[in-house]
């Protein structure tokens, strides 16, 4: 019981240091946040800005949760699907690291569209297969309480934790990408959008290997 | 791909004016009869450097009759676009097209006194991926390195329109074409754009036939030349609207928008007015409407002259027509440089009211008919041409020749490259320093100038001056 507390608060915490990771990387938005207050020349286009590039990186969370939300229910397949999933997660990074190339397509986004290219940017680059295994992580700890109860309860349930997963996510996401651009915007002035901008391609691509490896570990043992 | 952006990379033109000042320039070097190879003279501009003011290195073609023109940078503050997200490129390779061959090259200058050729693209390879022909301008945006091109298809590159091409940033493969939905436009000069407002604008000279040999004397008087710009929906690749300034508003060239991206204004020079030689700027702006508008804003008078000492192509005229052949605007959006290489005058405008400018500096230097001596007391073939004003609005550099077959008939007497630089007061004023003059090698002229980390006609800035 007392393991089983642990690793849901791991887990959880997975989700908000993702957030909080995804938040920093330039790549994910913020610097949009402090171009829009200054092109706009109002204080509340940052916000608004914040909450568009929001929406659709929780969009693409949770398109990406959902369907793994529904297969959960094939509760023999548990661990294969857990590892089918840690692979794929593996392989996008791995793609990641081979294929340097930066998405085309996004560059042909419109620049006022934030929600679209929040979401396509989060598409682009498996932000929300980041979130995948820890995600079934948590389903696996629930579905060991739960076992005996109807498959329809389970998916209820595990739909609710895909939206409350990628809404802690997007929540901590947007937390650390805010305070970098309202730092940068009101104090630091754009001299530090450049400073504070470094290349995470490589951390990034590894930090999906990783994940996805603690993944398929996890299944195997049984966590 | 560097970890951290390319320290030349800046967010707002104001912080790019704040930004060291440029220790080299680039400038192009050609040969007008193609007997020479073209190339690249790298200027020393270090400040107290023994050897200021010189051509401290040459990148030396291999090919003749390439005919350098226009050139620009693979990467420049447009990188830190906020769409992007990936503002590791590093700002080390000049893309350089010969006009005449529609060859391109790309150069290496990370280290400016090394600087050497890292990979040439072969005519046949742009015809082949784009049908355009005469490449010239060169900026970087979104998608890649975009360059416009004068010429279509076919030997004399009026086998269908001229166009922009995109080529890929960092292996500087040529992609295609960039145009969707062209509307009226048939003839190409120059572009550029503002990136977060998503629009771009585009200018027209002629097709090849009306410059190769030489400008076609019957084509300018029946208005033949291009007088129209285009304003595009940039991402959508569409032509949103076409601007006529008025057929004899011959050849309306270099489009310069005004730096900060929140401002919605800019300029084009056109080189003559055929009803009254007069050269002109217009000034371009988006109303309330969402509608482009233009209107022209400085005139330059021609200057009655004895047809005995005229070329035989103005003899008829009696005068000097100012021919406004390139511009510039400083970072700041404050200064605009205009170049009147036919009489041999640089003018500097305060453009801070952009729809009255106000005539704030002038300097002459070489001229038709007129030939004023740099204050060294060297001469100064043709006029005031490529002009480049440094990130920090203080010096300006230009050079003289306009194009090989243009300079022979506008000045059949004269032969050489040089350039200059002039100082700008802290008020205004423009005035020719006396120690810098470069007089280029023998039988090469000059053109276009850039100075290292960025000028005033590379970087896009996606983020206003605050």
């Amino acid at each position: 019981m007392i393991s089983e507390l642990t690793s849901v608060t791991a887990l959880w915490g997975a989700v908000i240091f993702s957030g909080l990771y995804h938040g920093i990387n330039p790549g994910m938005g913020w610097p949009l946040a402090v171009s829009a207050a200054l092109m706009e020349r109002r204080h509340k286009a940052l916000p608004k800005a914040l909450a568009l590039l929001a929406l659709g990186h929780f969009l693409a969370m949770i398109g990406i949760l959902l369907p793994f939300s529904m297969m959960v229910i094939l509760i023999d397949w548990q661990v294969e699907i857990r590892i089918a999933a840690g692979l794929l997660v593996v392989a996008m990074g791995i793609y990641l690291l081979v294929n340097r190339r930066h998405p085309k397509f996004l560059a042909r986004v419109h620049p006022a569209r934030l929600a679209l290219w929040s979401f396509l940017a989060a598409m682009a680059h498996g932000a929300g297969l980041m979130l995948v295994p820890i995600y079934l992580g948590l389903c696996a700890v629930g579905m060991e309480d739960t076992g005996h109860l109807a498959a329809q309860t389970l998916m209820g349930n595990n739909i609710v934790t895909a939206f409350l997963v990628a809404l802690v996510h997007t929540v901590s996401m947007t937390f650390a990408g805010g305070v970098i651009a309202v730092v940068i915007y009101a104090w630091l002035g754009l001299k530090f959008l450049s400073r504070t901008w470094f290349n995470l391609d490589v951390v990034w691509a590894a930090s999906l290997v990783l994940v996805g490896a603690i993944g398929i570990y996890s299944a195997y043992t049984g966590h | 791909m560097n970890l951290r952006p390319d320290p030349t990379f800046h967010a707002s033109p104001k912080l790019a004016m704040q930004a060291p000042v440029e220790n080299f320039a680039f400038t192009v070097m050609l040969s007008p009869d193609g007997s020479q190879s073209d190339g690249i003279a790298v200027i020393d501009l270090k400040p107290g450097s023994d050897t200021y003011g010189e051509i401290v290195h040459k990148v030396i073609v291999p090919n003749k009759g390439d005919e350098f023109h226009h050139f620009g940078w693979n990467a420049c503050s447009s990188s830190l676009s906020p769409l992007s997200g990936h503002a590791f490129l590093e700002r080390r390779y000049l893309i350089v097209p010969g006009i005449r061959s529609s060859r391109i090259y790309v150069i290496d200058v990370k280290e400016p006194l090394k600087a050497h050729i890292h990979k040439t693209i072969e005519p046949e390879e742009l015809f082949a991926k784009t049908g355009y022909s005469r490449p010239h301008t060169i900026h970087c945006g979104p998608e890649g390195i975009y360059v416009s091109c004068l010429g279509g298809g076919g030997k004399d590159g009026t086998d269908g329109p001229p166009g922009i091409f995109i080529m890929d940033c960092e292996t500087f493969e040529i992609i295609g074409q960039y145009e969707m939905d062209r509307g009226k436009q048939d003839k190409h000069y120059d572009f550029w754009w503002n990136l977060p407002q998503d629009y771009m604008v585009s200018s027209e000279w002629g097709l090849p036939p009306q410059f190769e040999n030489g400008i076609v004397a019957e084509d300018l008087l029946s208005n033949k030349y291009g007088h129209s710009i285009h304003f595009w929906d940039l991402r959508a690749r569409k032509n949103i609207q076409t601007i006529d300034l008025g057929e004899n508003h011959q050849m309306a060239l270099e489009i310069r928008p005004a730096h900060d991206p929140t401002k919605s204004y800019g300029f084009c020079g056109v080189v003559v007015d055929t009803t009254n030689l007069q050269g002109a700027i217009f000034t371009w702006w988006r109303d309330d409407n969402g509608v482009w508008q233009a209107k022209k804003t400085i005139t330059i008078d021609p200057r009655p002259e004895d047809p005995a000492n005229l070329p035989p192509l103005l003899q008829g005229f009696g005068a000097v027509p100012p021919l406004v052949t390139d511009i510039d605007l400083s970072l700041d959006d404050k200064y605009l440089y205009v170049a009147c290489w036919g009489l041999g005058e640089m003018h500097q405008y305060d453009v801070s009211d952009p729809m009255n400018p106000v005539l704030t500096g002038k300097v002459e230097l070489g001229g038709i008919a007129k030939g004023h001596k740099h204050p060294n007391g060297k001469g100064f073939a043709y006029g005031p041409q490529m002009v480049e004003i440094s990130r920090d609005g203080k010096r300006v550099y230009w050079t003289n020749s306009l194009y090989s077959t243009w300079d022979d008939q506008f000045y059949p007497d004269d032969e050489g490259g040089q350039m200059v630089m002039a100082d700008v007061g802290e008020n205004g004023g423009l005035t020719l320093n006396k120690d810098f003059y470069i007089d280029f090698p023998k039988g090469l002229r000059s053109h276009q100038i850039r100075l290292e980390g960025g000028d005033c006609s590379t970087d896009s800035f996606c983020y206003p001056s605050v």
